[in-house]
C-alpha cells in the first residue's frame, strides 16, 4: 500500500456535492434505511463499513437512484433526486458507479464497453469517444487489452475496466459497491492501487468496501453503519483509535483481527 | 469530529406502500399503461369466463343414460359418463378388464418406492422394471397363457392403450437411446458413428407421423410373405424408433455433462469400456439429464395421440369414435374438452414434477 | 526406438475395425434380406417400382391449391401442391406463432401482476396439450360449428366466417399498380442509404439522427403519395353472397384455418417460454450497469439486453420453426391438403408405392430440418461470446 498523503482536497464550494437528509426506506415492510444524514463535500472521499445487512450497499445505490427512497431528500449536484427521469438521467452522467461483479458487457469489446456511454449518452463522435477511452485504460493501466472482450480478462483486469468505462463519463463523484469483495486476493492490490489514484485527482468517492487498509490511507471519513442507520462516523485515525460506540468496537474488533 | 446515535426502532413503511392497497398499486396500476392493461384484461376476462362456467357447469347435464337427457343448453356430460368405461378400457371385455387394472396397478406398485426419497436399492428396481414389467404386462394385457383368455390388440383401446404406448416406447427407447448415443460418441469407430448419427438425423429430422406410416404401412412389405405382424405392434415399433432417437440426443447431452475427470479416473483404475461407462459415466450421465428424460415422457405421451390417425383407439381415437357414434352426434365439444383435461392432468403434473426435480438437483449441483 | 506393436488381437485399432466390419457386415446382410422381400412382395402385389408413377394422372381433385390443378394433373404435380401447401401453412404459422410467442413471453416477465398471470396460464394451458386435440377441437368444435355463408358472421364490412370457410377480400392491383411498387423499392433503398449516412454522421460528430421513425415515415409515406398520384390503381376484390355461397375475394378453407390457429397458438407457447428464458439469462447486473452509466431504458435494452438475450434465443427458437414444420403434418387428421395428406395418403393410397412415395416425403423434411440445422449452426459459430 502506498504511503504518500492523500492530495489536499480542492477548495470546496460550500455546497455540498451529495447530499443526504432524513432518508427513510423500507423493502416491503423491511426498514432497510433510518433516517439517513450525510453531507459529502467535493473532493471528499468516504468510506462506508458495517456488517452485511446494514443498509450500506442500499445507501449508495439510491444516489444514483438504482433504489428508490420513499422518504427524506437525496441532492446530487445540486439536483435534486426524485421519480422525475429527466433528473435521473442528468445525474446519473454525473454519478459513475463499479459494482462489486464487474457487470462489464460480454458482448463487446472493452474500449467498445468503455465508449458505449459517451457515443450515445453525450453524443461524442466515436473517435473522440474512443481517444478517451485509450486514455483512461491507459491510466488503469491495461491499454493494451483494448481489443480483447472481458471474458477473456482476469477479474483484476475487469474491475480495472469497469472503473475505466465509468469515468469515460467524466462523473463528479464516484460510488464503489464492494469493488474487491469478488477478487481473488492476488487481484485486489492492482484495483485498490487504481482507486488511490483516483483519489489522489481529487474525485468525490463513497465507498463500500472492507479494506480497511485503503480508508485508512485515503479516507477523509469513515462512517459505520448497522441496522440500517449511519451509527458513528469520524476521521479515520480518530475512528479506528477510539471507536465510541458500542456496536464499533464489536465491528472492528471482528474485521481487524482475522 | 465524532458521533454516535441511539438504536433506532424499526418504523412501519408509508401507507400507500403496503397492504392490499400497496399490491394493487405497485403491481396493477403502477403507470398508466399498466392501468390500462388491468383494466383490458380484466374486460376480456368478464366476457369469456362466466359464459364458459355457465355452459360447463351451472347449466351442464350430469344425469342419465340417454342421448334425450341431455337439454342443449349446456355441457352434456351425459355423454362423457355413458362412454367412461370405452374411454378408459376401449373395447377391452368387460369381464377382463380386471387385467388391465392389475397391469396399471402393478406400474404404480413398481415406480411409486422411486420417488420415495432414501428408499433402498433404487437403482435395481428401475433396471427391473424397465426389463421385467413389459414381460409381465404382455402377458397380463394379451392374454392366451397361464389361464387367461386371449384379447386381440384390436380391442385394445381408449387411456390404456394410450398408456401402453407411452410407457413401452419410453421403456424400450432408454437402452436404444443410450446405445445409439454410446455409438453417436464413439469417434474411434467412424462406420458405427456414421451409421448411428444418420439414424437419428433422419429420424429426427421428419415428423412422427411419416415414421407411423412407415411402420404400419412398409413393415409388411419387408417382411417374408404370410408373416402379419400385429397393428399395434408396428405402430410400437415406429413410436420406439422415434422415442430412442430423441431419447439418445438427451443422453449424449448428459454424456457430454459430464467432467472428463470422471473418465480419466476410470480408465486409470484400469476400467474397460463398458465396465467404466456402467458404473461411472452414464449413471452420472443420467442423473444429469433426468428432467429431459422426464420432458421426452410428456412429449412422447402427447405424441401417442397420433396413433389414431393410422386407425388405432387410444384416447383421443375412442373419443373420435363415440364422437361419430349415430345416437350421440352434436357433442363433439364435451368430448374434446374431456380429452383435453385428461391429457392435461397428465402433462402437467408430470411438467411440474419435472421442474421441481430440475431445482432439486440443480441446488446439489453447485460446483 | 519405436515402442513394439501388440498381437494383433489386442490392438485396439484392428479391434475397432474388426468390430466395424462385423456391424457392416450384419447391417448390410439385414438390408439385402429387407430388400429382397420388398422386391418380392411388391412383384406378388403387381406394385410396379421406380418413379414412372409420378407421370400418371392422379385422377382426384384437391381443395386448396396455389397453382392451377385438377383430376388431369399428374401425381408429380400433386407432389408440388402438397409442398407448396405445406410451406404456406408452415410459414404462416411461423409468422403468427413468432408475434405472438413474443407478446406473452414478455407479458410473462411483466410487472403487472394480471398480464404475468394471465400469460402464465396461456403457457401451461396450451403446452401441455396434445397439438392433435388442439387440432381437432379448432376444427370439428369450432369451424365446422360455424353458420352457413346464407347466415355469416360478419367480421367489419366485407369478411366472412362461415362453415365453408373465411372469406376475405383480395387486392386486385390495375395497370397502374408499378409505380408504386417501384416506390416501394425505391423507398428502401432509400432507407439503406439513410440509415448508413446516420451512422456515419453519428460516428463522427456525435449527433444522433431518429433514423427509426425516419425510416418507417418514408417506407409508408412515400409509395401511398404515389399511390394516391396515380390514381388509386388497387381494386378489392369482395366476397358477395351469390345463391348459396360466396363468390370473389379469397376463402380461407376451415381446415387451413383450423391448422394454422391450432399451430400458431401451440407453438406460441413453446416460444413464449423460449423468449422469457432468454431474457432472464441476460444478469440483472447488466441492466444496472446500462442505467449507471446514464443509458435510457430503450438504449439499454436495445444496446446491452438483447443482443446477449438473442444468443441464447435463436438456437431453441430455430428449433420449435422445424418442430411446427413438422407438426403441419397431423393436416392428415383434418383433411388440409400437405404433403402428407396428399402425397403420403391419397396417393400411396392409390398407387401402392410406398417405398418411392415415403422416400420422397421424407427427403423434403430431411432436407429442410438439415437447411436449417446448417444455418443455426453458422449462426452460433458468429455469434458466440469469445471467452478464455
Amino acid at each position: 500500500m502506498t504511503d504518500a498523503q492523500p492530495a489536499a482536497a480542492p477548495a470546496p464550494s460550500t455546497e455540498p456535492m451529495v447530499e443526504l437528509t432524513g432518508v427513510h426506506k423500507w423493502y416491503e415492510k423491511f426498514h432497510v434505511l433510518k433516517d439517513i444524514n450525510l453531507r459529502v463535500a467535493r473532493g471528499e472521499r468516504i468510506v462506508i463499513c458495517g456488517p452485511s445487512g446494514s443498509g450500506k450497499s442500499t445507501m449508495i445505490r439510491c444516489i444514483n437512484r438504482l433504489e428508490a427512497h420513499q422518504q427524506g431528500r437525496i441532492m446530487v449536484d445540486g439536483t435534486e433526486l426524485t421519480d422525475d427521469l429527466k433528473n435521473i438521467e442528468r445525474i446519473r452522467c454525473e454519478v459513475g458507479m463499479v459494482f462489486q461483479h464487474f457487470n462489464l458487457f460480454p458482448h463487446l469489446t472493452v474500449l467498445e464497453n468503455c465508449a458505449l456511454a459517451p457515443i450515445w449518452v453525450r453524443r461524442t463522435p466515436r473517435k473522440e469517444a474512443e481517444e478517451i477511452a485509450m486514455k483512461y485504460l491507459e491510466r488503469v493501466r491495461i491499454p493494451d487489452q483494448a481489443k480483447k472482450y472481458p471474458g477473456q480478462l482476469s477479474g483484476g483486469q475487469q474491475q480495472r475496466v469497469a472503473i475505466a468505462r465509468s469515468l469515460c463519463m467524466r462523473p463528479k463523484v464516484m460510488l464503489f459497491d464492494e469493488p474487491t469483495s469478488a477478487l481473488d486476493p492476488e487481484m485486489i492490490k492492482e484495483v485498490l492501487d487504481v482507486m488511490v489514484g483516483l483519489a489522489d485527482t481529487g474525485m468525490t468517492m463513497l465507498c463500500v468496501t472492507h479494506e480497511m487498509g485503503f480508508a485508512k490511507t485515503v479516507a477523509n471519513r469513515v462512517i459505520f453503519m448497522d441496522k440500517g442507520q449511519i451509527v458513528e462516523e469520524n476521521e479515520p485515525e480518530a475512528f479506528f483509535n477510539h471507536p465510541q460506540h458500542e456496536r464499533t468496537k464489536l465491528f472492528l474488533s471482528q474485521i481487524l483481527n482475522h | 469530529m465524532a458521533s454516535s446515535a441511539p438504536v433506532l426502532p424499526d418504523l412501519p413503511p408509508p401507507a400507500a406502500s403496503t397492504g392490499a392497497l400497496g399490491w394493487l398499486r405497485r403491481n396493477l396500476f403502477d403507470s398508466p399503461l399498466n392501468s390500462a392493461l388491468t383494466l383490458l384484461v380484466i374486460y376480456m376476462l368478464y366476457l369469456l369466463v362466466p359464459p364458459f362456467v355457465k355452459w360447463a357447469f351451472i347449466d351442464a347435464d350430469w344425469k342419465g343414460t340417454k342421448h334425450e337427457d341431455c337439454s342443449r343448453v349446456g355441457a352434456c356430460w351425459v355423454f362423457v359418463r355413458v362412454h367412461l368405461n370405452q374411454f378408459f378400457y376401449g373395447f377391452y371385455p368387460a369381464v377382463q378388464q380386471w387385467r388391465v387394472n392389475a397391469a396399471l396397478g402393478l406400474l404404480v406398485l413398481l415406480m411409486a418406492p422411486l420417488f420415495v426419497k432414501g428408499f433402498p436399492g433404487k437403482p435395481w428396481l428401475a433396471l427391473g422394471t424397465i426389463f421385467g414389467y413389459p414381460v409381465a404386462a404382455f402377458y397380463l394385457l394379451l392374454g392366451g397363457r397361464f389361464g387367461l383368455a386371449y384379447v386381440e390388440t384390436s380391442n385394445w383401446g381408449g387411456l390404456s392403450l394410450t398408456l401402453v404406448i407411452a410407457v413401452v416406447g419410453m421403456v424400450a427407447a432408454l437402452p436404444l437411446g443410450i446405445l445409439l448415443a454410446l455409438g453417436r460418441r464413439a469417434t474411434h469407430m467412424p462406420v458405427l458413428k456414421a451409421l448411428c448419427v444418420v439414424f437419428i438425423e433422419i429420424v429426427r429430422g421428419v415428423p412422427l407421423i411419416t415414421v407411423l406410416f412407415m411402420s404400419s404401412v412398409m413393415l409388411p412389405f419387408f417382411l417374408p410373405e404370410g408373416l402379419n405382424f400385429d397393428k399395434l405392434l408396428r405402430a410400437l415399433i415406429g413410436v420406439m424408433m422415434f422415442a430412442s432417437a430423441y431419447m439418445a440426443e438427451v443422453v449424449r447431452g448428459g454424456l457430454q455433462g459430464v467432467p472428463k475427470g470422471q473418465y480419466e479416473a476410470a480408465a486409470a483404475l484400469g476400467l474397460g469400456f463398458w465396465r467404466s461407462t456402467f458404473l461411472v459415466t452414464l449413471p452420472q450421465a443420467l442423473k444429469l439429464v433426468i428432467p429431459g428424460i422426464v420432458n421426452t415422457f410428456i412429449g412422447l405421451f402427447k405424441d401417442t395421440s397420433l396413433v389414431l390417425i393410422i386407425g388405432l383407439f387410444d384416447l383421443l381415437g375412442t373419443i373420435q369414435a363415440a364422437n361419430s357414434d349415430a345416437s350421440w352426434l352434436g357433442f363433439s365439444t364435451e368430448g374434446y374438452v374431456f380429452a383435453a383435461c385428461v391429457y392435461w392432468v397428465f402433462c402437467f403434473s408430470m411438467s411440474r414434477y419435472s421442474q421441481r426435480l430440475e431445482k432439486r438437483l440443480q441446488t446439489g449441483h453447485k460446483h | 526406438m519405436t515402442p513394439s506393436k501388440p498381437p494383433f488381437w489386442n490392438d485396439p485399432k484392428v479391434r475397432a475395425i474388426v468390430f466395424q466390419v462385423l456391424v457392416s457386415a450384419g447391417v448390410i446382410a439385414v438390408g439385402v434380406y429387407l430388400v429382397r422381400n420388398l422386391l418380392h412382395n411388391l412383384e406378388v402385389r403387381g406394385i410396379s417400382t421406380g418413379f414412372g408413377f409420378l407421370h400418371n394422372r392422379a385422377g382426384f381433385a384437391v381443395n386448396l391449391t396455389l397453382i392451377p390443378y385438377d383430376e388431369d394433373s399428374s401425381y408429380g404435380r400433386t407432389f408440388v401442391v402438397g409442398l407448396l401447401n405445406t410451406l404456406l401453412v408452415s410459414g404462416l404459422g411461423i409468422f403468427f406463432a413468432t408475434i405472438l410467442g413474443f407478446v406473452v413471453g414478455i407479458a410473462r416477465l411483466s410487472r403487472n401482476w394480471l398480464v404475468a398471470t394471465l400469460a402464465s396460464a396461456y403457457v401451461e394451458t396450451f403446452r401441455n396439450l396434445p397439438l392433435l386435440v388442439q387440432i381437432l377441437f379448432w376444427y370439428f368444435a369450432v369451424f365446422l360449428n360455424l353458420p352457413p355463408p346464407t347466415e355469416a358472421i360478419h367480421l367489419g364490412h366485407s369478411a366472412f366466417l362461415t362453415l365453408r370457410g373465411l372469406y376475405l377480400p383480395w387486392p386486385e392491383p390495375e395497370p397502374g399498380f408499378g409505380w408504386t411498387l417501384g416506390a416501394f423499392v425505391v423507398s428502401v433503398g432509400a432507407v439503406v442509404f439513410l440509415v448508413r449516412w446516420a451512422r456515419r454522421r453519428q460516428e463522427l460528430t456525435g449527433r444522433i439522427f431518429p433514423s427509426f421513425f425516419a425510416s418507417i415515415a418514408i417506407l409508408v409515406l412515400v409509395p401511398l403519395v404515389v399511390f394516391f398520384a396515380t390514381g388509386s390503381p388497387l381494386e378489392w376484390s369482395k366476397p358477395e353472397l351469390d345463391g348459396f355461397n360466396f363468390t370473389g375475394g379469397v376463402a380461407v378453407i376451415p381446415e387451413l384455418a383450423a391448422l394454422l390457429l391450432a399451430l400458431s397458438v401451440y407453438t406460441a407457447a413453446f416460444i413464449a417460454e423460449i423468449v422469457r428464458a432468454g431474457i432472464l439469462s441476460v444478469s440483472h447486473g447488466q441492466t444496472e450497469a446500462a442505467g449507471a452509466l446514464g443509458l435510457s431504458r430503450a438504449r439499454t435494452l436495445r444496446l446491452v439486453v438483447i443482443p446477449q438475450a438473442m444468443r441464447v434465443t435463436i438456437p431453441p427458437l430455430t428449433s420449435q420453426y422445424l418442430n411446427l414444420t413438422k407438426n403441419s403434418s397431423l393436416a392428415t387428421a383434418i383433411g388440409y391438403p400437405d404433403l402428407v395428406s396428399l402425397f403420403a395418403g391419397t396417393t400411396l393410397n392409390q398407387t401402392g408405392q410406398a417405398v418411392e412415395v415415403m422416400s420422397m416425403t421424407m427427403a423434403v423434411y430431411l432436407v429442410i430440418s438439415l437447411v436449417i440445422s446448417l444455418l443455426m449452426n453458422w449462426f452460433n459459430a458468429r455469434m458466440a461470446l469469445v471467452e478464455r
